[in-house]
């Protein structure tokens, strides 16, 4: 089991959903507006989209914009922490190794 | 007066009010795109939630605070990140537009006053296996399920160290996660010595009482356990975790041979209190005691002209926040606070005071790690590395230490090991960073905008 989107039926807050769709490595994932691309992934049951130095897998450590664990490619534009950007329909998100951007 | 503000947190919307009422022009700037910072984390505003009272504690209170933005002598900038301070010209380098994105403006700000308010990140102490996916910090918790309605896992160990732990569990069952525990690291002898001497100079935070045995019947409602003196000192996974060892811990947080025990999960989340976020603060050449930023009775810094108010300065809490960001916003708009502002003020750190007392970070966590255990997330050095270095007679100092380890000149910039580093290490945390935040080249380069109307 992964992180989910808590469903909006279920959610006390009473929230509107506007689906959206954005690619990762290609392939589509999909949530909704308002998430950051780190919520969209997290909720799409993945946990890591970048490789550090030695290999090693990683994703959403701090989720407030501090670690950079989080860092990937949006739009062709490399090192954007996932947690502090909101993910927009469209988005053309790629995962990224450290050794790709040194 | 022109007064910018750093930061739309309680500190910072406080300082806002309260310079609007001395007669001040403002600007308050945040990097996200919503007020209320990582305690009032508000949900996104187009989820149009009808009924955001549900998960926002003092909602009531915030929308009172919030409404100083829209004051006619107020700009308020979201999205908005202050990356450079130039202290020579007094001028606030900022970049608007998407995170880390590219060609966002560049604009410069030059302020009669400069307020600080810049709040703190989850401090988390290292332990094997935390660098694994599914690890994350209580905070990064708190703002997944309270600013997205994402859970981070279906099951999911809560542990470290203070009352913030309480709200990341109630956040968590929110969005349906089971928590198997909330663990308090500090047994409860430490934690009663702490809160309950005096307690009617707490008379400021009367709430807390209150929220608190709200939190325990949650818990209690979930039959979630909360226990005290156990903490997280491993975590197991080859590519994600998925499984935790705690273990009872003595006063000092050494492990009690024996009282090991494993829980399998799919998320932990782990917090042993904050740090503060200085990099401003150094920026503009003020003077930190102990990482935190050093103010007089009116809040302002060792810089003429510059003032900070909340986590910054201590950390205390929302309440202790929105005190002191009261004072300095009253103090940079060049009116005095009056006695009750301070009044207030000096009440709330006692918060502050008892929180550190409660729930303080035992120094024998060290005895958690191993030699390949990671201290330095981003370049990965290990505490081998680290230990081995501090011993060599050729790496003198913090200086040599980075270069020779390379612990904290990852992108982080030594955000999270720093603290550590500098306590395993020993020698002062150092936060000499120029640029306060990452820019790209192309946006160094850009036009500068000035001031606009």
């Amino acid at each position: 089991m992964s992180g989910w989107l808590l469903p909006r039926d279920r959610d006390p807050v009473g929230r509107t959903d506007r689906p959206i769709r954005i690619t990762v490595d290609g392939e589509p994932v999909t949530g909704i507006e308002g998430q950051s691309v780190a919520g969209m992934l997290l909720a799409a049951g993945r946990t890591s989209w970048r490789t550090t130095r030695s290999g090693a897998p990683r994703g959403v450590f701090c989720g407030i914009g501090a670690c950079f664990d989080c860092l990937l490619t949006v739009n062709d534009v490399p090192d954007v922490r996932a947690c502090r950007r909101p993910a927009a329909d469209g988005d053309e998100v790629r995962t990224q190794s450290r050794e790709e951007t040194a | 007066m022109n007064v910018v503000i750093v930061g739309a947190g309680p500190a910072g919307l406080a300082a806002a009010e309260h310079a609007l009422r001395a007669g001040a022009r403002v600007t308050v700037l945040d990097q996200a795109e919503t007020p209320g910072g990582q305690y009032h984390r508000m949900l996104p505003e187009v989820y149009a939630a009808r009924r955001p009272d549900r998960i926002q504690h003092g909602r009531a209170e915030f929308d009172r605070r919030r409404r100083v933005l829209a004051h006619p002598r107020c700009r308020w900038w979201p999205g908005s990140t202050v990356w450079a301070f130039d202290r020579a010209e007094k001028r606030v380098h900022v970049l608007r537009g998407p995170s880390d994105g590219s060609g966002r403006r560049r604009l410069t700000l030059v302020p009669d006053a400069l307020i600080l308010a810049t709040g703190a990140h989850d401090r988390t102490l290292p332990f094997p296996g935390w660098e694994l996916p599914g690890v994350y910090t209580a905070g990064a918790a708190q703002a997944l399920a309270k600013g997205e309605r994402v859970a981070i896992g279906g099951r999911v160990l809560v542990a470290g160290a203070g009352p913030f732990l309480l709200p990341v569990a109630e956040s968590l069952l929110g969005v349906g996660a089971e928590v198997v525990a909330v663990l308090e690291a500090n047994p409860a002898s430490t934690v009663r010595k702490g809160w309950s001497s005096r307690p009617w100079r707490l008379a400021a935070h009367a709430g807390k009482a209150g929220e608190l045995v709200r939190y325990a019947a949650t818990l209690a409602r979930h039959r979630v356990p909360y226990l005290m003196g156990r903490a997280v000192i491993e975590a197991r996974g080859a590519d994600r975790v998925r499984e935790v060892v705690t273990a009872k811990l003595r006063a000092d947080w050494s492990v009690v041979p024996g009282t090991e025990r494993t829980y399998e999960v799919d998320a932990v989340c782990v917090g042993h209190g904050f740090s503060p976020q200085p990099e401003l603060a150094v920026a503009a050449g003020c003077v930190l005691d102990d990482g935190f930023v050093r103010v007089d009775t009116v809040q302002q810094t060792t810089v003429d002209g510059v003032f900070a108010a909340g986590e910054i300065t201590g950390i205390g809490g929302a309440i202790t926040a929105a005190a002191e960001g009261a004072v300095a916003g009253r103090a940079a708009a060049g009116g005095t606070p009056d006695a009750a502002l301070l009044r207030a003020r000096d009440r709330a750190r006692t918060f502050a005071e008892r929180l550190a007392v409660a729930h303080p970070i035992g120094p024998a966590w060290r005895s958690w790690l191993r030699e390949d255990t990671i201290v330095c997330r981003c370049e990965e050095t290990t505490y081998g590395e680290l230990t081995r270095a501090t011993e060599d007679e050729s790496c003198p100092g913090p200086h040599a230490l980075k270069l020779g380890t390379r612990a904290g000149l990852g992108p982080c910039q030594g955000r999270i090991c720093g603290p550590t580093v500098a306590e395993l290490c020993g020698g002062a945390e150092r936060h000499h960073r120029p640029i306060v935040q990452p820019i790209r080249l192309g946006e160094l380069a850009a036009r500068i905008e000035g001031e606009p109307e």
